[in-house]
């Protein structure tokens, strides 16, 4: 193991591409019998993935929360404002029928709440990936192709973005111009686009570099083609791992920003703005549900996707999850 | 090494620059006046403009940039905009509790992360190094309140110890007395590092063990603890501090959490009610000192990486 697979330096959004450090076999012959080709670290990609069996729990995780984010509104048994025991005072209630999961501090719902808080907290969270990706990808292979000097001072702004806590950029930002959905995409997709950024330009050099591209170079081939012919299909397949990285990242951000009463405003429901408003549940030692139950939603949505990536990236040959 | 230092204490101090730069002129995105917000809706035009000539704000941006950093750097941070109070007395009378907190965190749940970590590397492959892989990888990924939900369930609900809401004073308390009132945040927190912890302290001692020197200490017949704590161990120790100091920079987000969780005030608590209150002044301010405290701890974390590597230590 060279001494480049440490964690050193490794940012706080870098986490899926920690090396796992178990690659102890250094004394194994590499083409001992017991080892087929497949296994070796540098095989190439397998043309189908397997997922085991956490990566299998990911997965169901993840179909599930975005399969409920598209038909929440319509399965939810009530709206996302509707009180299930309109004629009672009922704050708090514990799980029964006609509410399921019980209800919280304004009487309402919470099956349904986090039915309709699917769709705002998984919506927000992908654009602001798609948003992140496309500012990212494009500056960070164009930062790569350009000259030197329009490089360095890419990177440098870029740098000073990337040592700032992301949550800081979203206080000041939410501070400056208030909070709303399009902000909270807007900021994240912003935020996380310097991630991008950085990974996408890592990856553009080292392909750059490459003799296909010198060879492309020497044919005569302009800039445009040697991005989307030569760069492009090499870059693409890390950065679709990465995607679900960034995705849990963008999550977790957003509802920590409604978490703390700054991200989706009420009464519209979200996951993170839930877990606050109903805080009051555990410090009276009601019920534990109205705070666990929206927790555990993103729980297991980040935990799934993390798995399910892992899976993959260990899988891919295994010199992505070292890229990464 | 001194110049790879002073060259990376340099950027250090580039980076507080920018970080200043962005803080400023993020609060100054919309056209948000300081001086109507302060005098209120009923100010006539000329007393508001008066305020604008005091606190400077009739000056261009860059004049004002360099005077609110100035006044930063000796130690005035303004006045809040919506209470009228010195920023200095608002973060003096609750900065103790953000300190205490990530003090007893960084005390406490550093060196028990770090023998599990260790432990986990020691024994490579066995059960015990499994299921915790297992644990941290799912924590990892979960947002600081579904942990501190957890905490509360185990602890309040399930085992009946203290309450889900950090009341009363800290006033006087010793060290333990201290422990015991911010148990809830200080275990949440150390749960949070943990996790990444594990894995990252778990991943510089296997870096190490897989290098030639070990694989000779293991031919020549060395007990494995002998190896791990006499040849393993004092190589990884830089790799251990630069994972220690980026993780109590990650704190920093965890630590707005916990106290927001916890109902406990600090600065965490103070910025989101500047953020809510859109009292940017307050919020330049706190962000400037969180910020700085990330920049500082990621420092740390670069220079450990440098003076453990004897390669940057002794250039050819």
């Amino acid at each position: 193991m060279s001494t480049t697979d440490t964690p050193i330096g490794a940012h706080p959004d870098m986490l899926g591409g920690m090396p796992d450090g178990d690659k102890t076999d250094h004394f194994v012959a590499p083409y001992d019998e017991g080892v087929s080709f497949d296994e070796l670290p540098d095989a190439p990609p397998k043309a189908r993935f397997r997922l085991t069996t956490t990566g299998k729990i990911g997965a169901f995780f993840v179909i599930f929360w975005f399969f409920i984010a598209v038909f929440g509104p319509m399965l939810a048994p009530y709206g996302e404002n509707d009180l299930p025991f309109p004629d009672a005072y009922s704050e708090f209630q514990v799980p029964q029928a006609g509410a399921w999961l019980g209800t919280d501090v304004q009487d309402r719902d919470i099956l349904s709440r986090i039915m309709y808080g699917a769709g705002r907290t998984i919506g927000i969270s992908v654009i602001a990936t798609l948003i992140a990706y496309f500012i990212g990808v494009v500056l960070g292979i164009g930062a790569a192709v350009s000259s030197p000097r329009v490089d360095m001072v890419m990177s440098r702004i870029n740098d000073a973005f990337l040592s700032l806590p992301t949550i800081m950029l979203g206080l000041v930002v939410v501070a400056a111009v208030g909070s709303s959905i399009p902000v909270l995409i807007i900021t994240a997709g912003c935020i996380y686009a310097s991630v991008v950024f950085r990974l996408a330009r890592a990856l553009g050099q080292e392909i750059m570099v490459m003799d296909f591209v010198e060879a492309a170079k020497a044919r005569g081939e302009g800039r445009w083609w040697i991005i989307t012919r030569e760069i492009w299909p090499n870059a693409a397949m890390p950065l679709i791992t990465d995607f679900g990285l960034r995705l849990i990242y963008i999550i977790l951000f957003v509802s920590s920003l409604s978490f703390l009463g700054l991200g989706v405003q009420p009464p519209q429901a979200d996951w993170g703005s839930m877990v606050r408003d109903n805080l009051g549940a555990l410090q009276y030692g009601a019920s534990v549900i109205p705070v666990l139950a929206p927790a555990l939603a993103i729980a297991t949505l980040t935990v799934g996707i993390n798995l399910v990536v892992d899976d993959i990236s260990a899988q891919s040959g295994g010199k992505l999850s070292k890229r990464l | 090494m001194t110049s790879l230092i002073l060259k990376r204490l340099g950027i250090g101090l580039i980076t507080v620059l920018a970080v200043s730069v962005i803080i400023f002129f993020g609060t100054k995105i919309l056209p948000g006046d300081a001086a109507q917000i302060r005098m209120g809706q009923q100010a006539t035009a000329e007393n508001v403009a008066a305020l604008r000539e005091k606190l400077g704000l009739d000056k261009s941006y860059v004049m004002q940039y360099l005077t609110w950093l100035g006044n930063f750097v000796r130690g005035d941070l303004g006045i809040s905009l919506s209470s009228d109070v010195p920023i200095v007395n608002l973060i003096s009378d609750r900065y103790q509790n953000t300190l205490y907190v990530s003090v007893l965190t960084a005390v406490i749940g550093v060196p028990i992360s770090l023998m599990l970590g260790i432990m986990a590397a020691m024994f490579p492959g066995s059960l015990y190094d499994r299921v915790l892989t297992f644990i941290s990888v799912t924590l990892v990924a979960a947002p600081e309140f579904f942990t501190a939900t957890l905490m509360v369930l185990l602890f309040v609900f399930a085992l009946g110890i203290g309450t889900a809401v950090v009341v009363g004073s800290t006033e006087g308390k010793g060290v333990f007395e201290l422990i015991s009132h911010f148990a809830l945040p200080i275990t949440t927190l150390s749960f949070v590092i943990a996790s990444q912890l594990i894995r990252m302290s778990r991943a510089a001692v296997l870096n190490v063990m897989s290098s030639p020197y070990i694989e000779m200490a293991i031919l020549k017949g060395v007990p494995r603890r002998r190896i791990i704590f006499r040849h393993a161990l004092l190589n990884a120790i830089g790799p251990i501090v630069n994972v220690v100091a980026l993780n109590l920079a990650y704190l920093v987000t965890g630590v707005i959490v916990v106290e927001i969780y916890f109902g406990y005030s600090g600065l965490a608590t103070l910025i989101v009610q500047g953020v809510q209150t859109r009292d940017f002044v307050l919020v330049q301010c706190l962000g400037m000192i969180f910020c700085l405290t990330y920049v500082v701890l990621m420092l740390i974390a670069d220079i450990a990486a440098y003076a453990s590597n004897p390669r940057l230590r002794h250039p050819k």
